[in-house]
């Protein structure tokens, strides 16, 4: 299966346009974030706007919340916080019915101050502490406030947030590894024929050639090689999303694979595919399976809802594994401020230290789990009648 | 009573999901026992059911942060 016309342009190129892909994307939101402050005139009303935003999540009067520092380290968010109080905003992209707003999510300072844009005048709301994790999630973020300071919550609701958040920019990220990579071992390949591999390319080859040979060929059969790329695709991108998570400093830290919208979108990927795929044999397992007419009432409903639950079933493992395997992480480094004493800490280090052992492993696993379980139900909508 | 109920439901999933994972170790154990050759295949696939096992009870785990009211 010949997919090399796809790496026919040169790898400098690729750089030069991804560089300038995340230059635009980091410097032009932090130029922004910096006129807005010299136009107000107060820079310390920004410095103010942390130590609140650090007061926010608990930091105040001496009382630390685990609870609230643990979700908004694992909760997606506008801004990009790097170190103590060093935070990158991210632009704000906005659909409204009157037309697109683009804006740094600077000029909220952290939730204080409300930002008039060119159509409405928006506020960032963190999550209430008076509403479940649950509830919160499904509360838009950036609400439209009225004239007069109250938040129109019809309006709010018409207007679809395609911001570039913390998750959004660990996924370019990540894409911008892949394809450096993989773009380098596909031309060191085409360079390199019928020469034993080198560097990179015989780094990649076992891993690539396990995916081949223990997920695809077992899975599939004959026909593996059409869905290669996406189980390649699907194993790297999970595999590399999950090892950044683990990274505690700034370009790692996001907790991508854990956010249920982005292994929602993964599973619908196997959903589609699998469905798509699906031959008369799949669809007559389903529809007319192999049992007495009067079990139709109850194995028709069971087989469609089989279909759906099982791509719903890799969404939730994958969250529910690199979530909980986050918030163990950072409870255990709670535990030396919730103590308050640093002798805690090496106790403390110990343990995290096992923590992210284990999560290397969960995370290689998670990645394998999906991948294997991706191919076997394509297995089963390709799998010939016999 | 201080806590949430939801923090229960949540320990009770792993109960299921420890006396699962123990028995697939317990077995794999004796698998490797009575035939060591066969080790490294015996590991792949206790892995991979440990995996899916977690899958479960991380189910668990998930509807216990839904469900959880706070005070």
């Amino acid at each position: 299966m010949d997919c090399s016309h796809v790496f026919d342009f040169k790898v400098n190129r690729l750089i030069a346009a991804f560089t300038l892909f995340l230059a635009l994307f980091t410097v032009v939101p932090s130029v922004l974030a910096q006129t807005d402050s010299v136009e107000a005139g107060v820079a310390h009303e920004a410095v103010a706007a942390d130590a609140a935003h650090g007061a926010e999540a608990g930091h105040a009067e001496g009382n630390f919340d685990p609870t609230a520092v643990i979700m908004e380290h694992i909760a997606d968010s506008h801004v990009w916080h790097v170190a103590g109080h060093f935070s990158f905003p991210l632009p704000v992209i906005l659909y409204t019915p009157q037309g697109l707003e683009f804006f740094s999510s600077g000029h909220f300072h952290h939730g204080e101050a409300d930002y008039k844009g060119a159509h409405n005048t928006y506020r960032l709301v963190e999550s209430t502490k008076d509403q479940s994790v649950g509830q919160n999630f499904f509360n838009k973020k950036i609400k439209v406030v009225t004239p007069d300071g109250q938040i129109d919550e019809a309006a709010t609701a018409s207007i679809m947030d395609f911001s570039i958040t913390k998750n959004v920019a660990a996924m370019f990220l990540t894409v911008v590894i892949l394809l450096l990579v993989f773009s380098a071992v596909a031309s060191a390949y085409k360079k390199r024929q019928g020469k034993s591999p080198k560097g990179l390319q015989s780094f990649l080859e076992p891993i690539i050639v396990f995916v081949r040979d223990d997920i695809a060929k077992p899975n599939i059969g004959h026909d593996y090689g059409r869905f290669m790329p996406f189980l390649l695709t699907v194993f790297f991108f999970i595999l590399i999303n999950n090892l950044l998570g683990l990274v505690p400093i700034f370009p790692g830290g996001a907790n991508v694979t854990g956010n249920i919208a982005t292994t929602f979108v993964l599973a619908l990927f196997t959903l589609v595919i699998v469905n798509v795929n699906g031959n008369k044999s799949y669809w007559s397992h389903i529809f007319a399976p192999d049992v007495p007419k009067w079990m139709y009432v109850i194995m028709i409903p069971v087989e469609v809802i089989g279909v759906l639950s099982r791509p719903f079933a890799l969404m939730v493992r994958l969250f529910a594994n690199i979530t909980a395997g986050h918030i163990i992480v950072l409870s255990l480094i709670s535990l030396i401020f919730i103590f308050k004493s640093l002798a805690i800490a090496p106790v403390s280090v110990a343990f995290v230290i096992f923590m992210d052992v284990l999560e290397l492993l969960v995370a290689f696993l998670q990645a394998f789990i999906f991948t294997l379980l991706s191919a076997l139900f394509i297995g089963m909508a390709v799998e010939e009648h016999h | 009573m201080v806590g949430s109920i939801a923090a229960i439901g949540a320990g009770i999933a792993v109960i299921g999901a420890g006396l699962g994972i123990g028995q697939v170790g317990g077995k794999a154990m004796e698998g490797i026992a009575r035939q060591p050759e066969a080790a490294s295949k015996i590991q792949t696939a206790m892995i991979i059911a440990a995996a899916l096992i977690e899958g479960v009870a991380l189910f668990g785990v998930v509807v216990a942060f839904l469900g959880n009211n706070p005070q």
